[in-house]
């Protein structure tokens, strides 16, 4: 029903709405914006609302009914629910962070490629390719043997992992734009190169931009979770959604909320960003992803 | 023309052994740059200076960084894979077994997913817009986005604890046992990497076959009386995996990766649980191979998706000379 609308209201509007207002007028962008909003509060304001410490004892391990608490106590007799409002936080934060490293880089690259072409387009895109030859988590799990998984490495290794991947999809949209007249003209009217590249091509790419972005936050989420899963967080007993389950999947049978609360978030979450990046992908149609590796 | 797809498969695989090359030297230049002392971390910090000296000259530690890395990349060239850190045994020996097992668990989860893509593609394809359609897309979409280790927890929440008691949560399997030993618990892991895996190609699968079939030799192939399966099945599904190809070969790459994730979260023994072990212990030797393989494994899948896609398409082997 959408993206044919969509196409129709260009030739009735010189000027169609724009991206963010076409995709929000989506039922799965706005499903999508409910459900990321919804978990980012948990996140971001969970530990104000925490009964318990994060890592304070409170009962004995694995117990369901103690009083005061609403979902029971963990492996470690500590507060479900209190862990779980914790847990969210640093994964986000980090997520934001090494998506926007990412994206800065992964832009800068991806139009610098496309408008120098060929030698440095070529050399660009060759080194990128070295990176891209190893799966993210293998690239994080290496980094982090050698220099232990603190938060400022996670970041970094997050976002640059992801560099070559949003480069790649940066290039092929602005390949396009940069052969048009208005970047003659602009480079005939003396513009320098780099308000050239940022100031009339970037404009011309904002759609694949952010559909990368969601899709890029959605996969870093997953992993720097999947890395916390692993163990691999700044400190051993951090409260952590993807930890938390590891921690608590042992004792899947007797408590089984340890589990499902994290479980159910990450799950929101990215399915929540996950929505709202479909939903820009189908208003700037053209654009179908081949997969979390590529 | 041979000669051009000849050429081409050439420039192609020297391109990929060159990236092999240099990721070979990243591998070691990162973990080589380690700040703490292997010798040390194995004998303590009372060891005396003169243990560590002797420790150190067994791993070939005290080398210049250029000979240690010749050694590495011609032992592991010559089949010596170093000795492990942690279990003080050959790499080979502690990894070999291991392989075959991750090898295997790959092997189903990839077979499987194609005709499982190609079946959805093509029927949400053919429904376009309908009710199969619009449900499949949707089903795709949230499996896409949720991390494995997630998924895969729902499936053990659902089959194996908290709802349903039928399927194992963990796999039971020796290292070196052969892996169709437990099959009952390969079920839930490869049943996460299916899911994992099979929304991209589906998806690319039905944007293949939803042009395929608006094409005039459909149509053609219509009007001339033919039944609607033989249609369906000789004259526009074939059409359509070719575009998928590279899809389908760039998501067996990423199962390369995701495999770690999920051979730890169903204690499979595989190569992705002995990588986060030897990450958590810093056992160098079997990180660096380990992440030569998979890199490796990784490189070549993307390769053979290069080379397929031109070999099936028409256009772009004509294009090559």
């Amino acid at each position: 029903m959408s993206s044919e609308n969509a196409a129709e209201a260009k030739f009735v509007d010189e000027r169609p709405p724009s991206l963010v207002r076409q995709a929000f007028r989506l039922r799965r962008t706005q499903i999508g914006a409910v459900l990321a909003l919804m978990l980012i509060s948990v996140a971001l304001i969970g530990p104000f609302l925490a009964p318990f410490g994060s890592t304070e004892y409170v009962d004995l391990p694995n117990t369901l009914s103690v009083p005061g608490t609403i979902f029971g106590t963990d492996y470690f007799g500590q507060d479900v629910l209190s862990r779980f409002l914790f847990g969210g936080r640093t994964i986000l934060i980090l997520a934001i962070l090494a998506t926007s490293i990412g994206i800065t880089l992964g832009t800068t690259l991806g139009l610098t490629a496309a408008y120098l072409r060929g030698r440095a387009d070529e050399a660009i895109m060759r080194a990128l390719d070295v990176v891209l030859s190893f799966p993210q988590v293998l690239l994080s799990l290496v980094v982090i043997s050698m220099f232990g998984p603190s938060n400022v490495l996670i970041i970094f290794t997050v976002g640059l992992s992801t560099t070559p991947r949003i480069a790649r999809i940066i290039r092929g949209a602005a390949i396009g734009v940069v052969e048009r007249d208005f970047i003659s003209a602009a480079e005939a009217l003396g513009e320098s190169r780099k308000r050239v590249v940022f100031a009339e091509v970037l404009p011309n790419v904002t759609s694949s931009l952010l559909v990368e972005m969601n899709l890029r936050l959605t996969y870093s989420v997953g992993l720097i979770a999947s890395l916390a899963f692993l163990g691999f967080t700044p400190e051993p007993n951090a409260a952590n959604w993807g930890l938390m389950i590891q921690e608590n999947r042992v004792a899947l049978t007797e408590q089984p909320w340890g589990v499902i609360l994290p479980t159910t978030a990450l799950a929101l979450l990215t399915i929540g960003t996950g929505l709202i990046g479909d939903g820009f992908s189908r208003v700037s149609a053209g654009i179908d992803r081949g997969g979390k590796g590529e | 023309m041979k000669a051009s797809i000849f050429r081409f498969v050439l420039k192609r695989i020297g391109l990929g052994l060159l990236t092999l090359f240099i990721v070979s030297l990243l591998i070691f230049a990162v973990t080589q740059a380690l700040p703490s002392d292997p010798a040390e971390a194995m004998l303590g910090r009372e060891a005396t200076p003169e243990a560590l000296a002797a420790l150190r000259a067994d791993f070939g530690l005290d080398k210049p960084i250029v000979v240690q890395y010749g050694n590495w990349l011609f032992g592991i060239l010559g089949g010596d894979l170093g000795t492990s850190y942690a279990t003080s045994t050959p790499v080979s020996e502690y990894i070999g077994p291991r392989v075959g097992a991750s090898f295997f668990l790959l092997l189903i989860a990839a077979v499987g997913s194609i005709p499982l893509s190609i079946v959805v593609g093509a029927n949400a394809a053919l429904r376009r817009d309908r009710k199969f359609d619009t449900t499949s897309s949707l089903v795709s979409l949230i499996l896409a986005a949720m991390p494995e280790f997630v998924v895969g927890t729902i499936l053990t929440i659902i089959f194996s604890t908290t709802v349903w008691q039928l399927l194992p949560a963990v796999t039971y399997l020796e290292v070196g046992a052969p892996p169709w030993s437990d099959l009952q618990g390969l079920i839930l892991p490869v049943l996460t990497l299916l899911l994992a895996v099979t929304p991209y190609v589906a998806r690319v699968m039905r944007a293949a076959m939803v042009e395929v079939l608006e094409s005039d030799y459909v149509e053609m192939a219509r009007l001339k009386g033919m039944d609607e399966r033989t249609v369906l099945w000789r004259h526009a599904l074939p059409n359509a995996v070719g575009p998928a190809f590279q899809v389908i070969a760039l998501n067996l790459a990423y199962l390369a990766g995701g495999v770690i994730i999920v051979e730890r979260l169903f204690n499979f023994p595989g190569i992705g649980s002995a990588l986060a072990d030897a990450v958590r212990s810093r056992d160098l030797p079997v990180i660096q191979f380990l992440a030569l393989i998979i890199a490796g494994v990784y490189i070549l899948t993307n390769l053979l998706a290069d080379i397929g896609t031109v070999l099936v398409t028409p256009r772009l082997r004509t294009r090559l000379k």
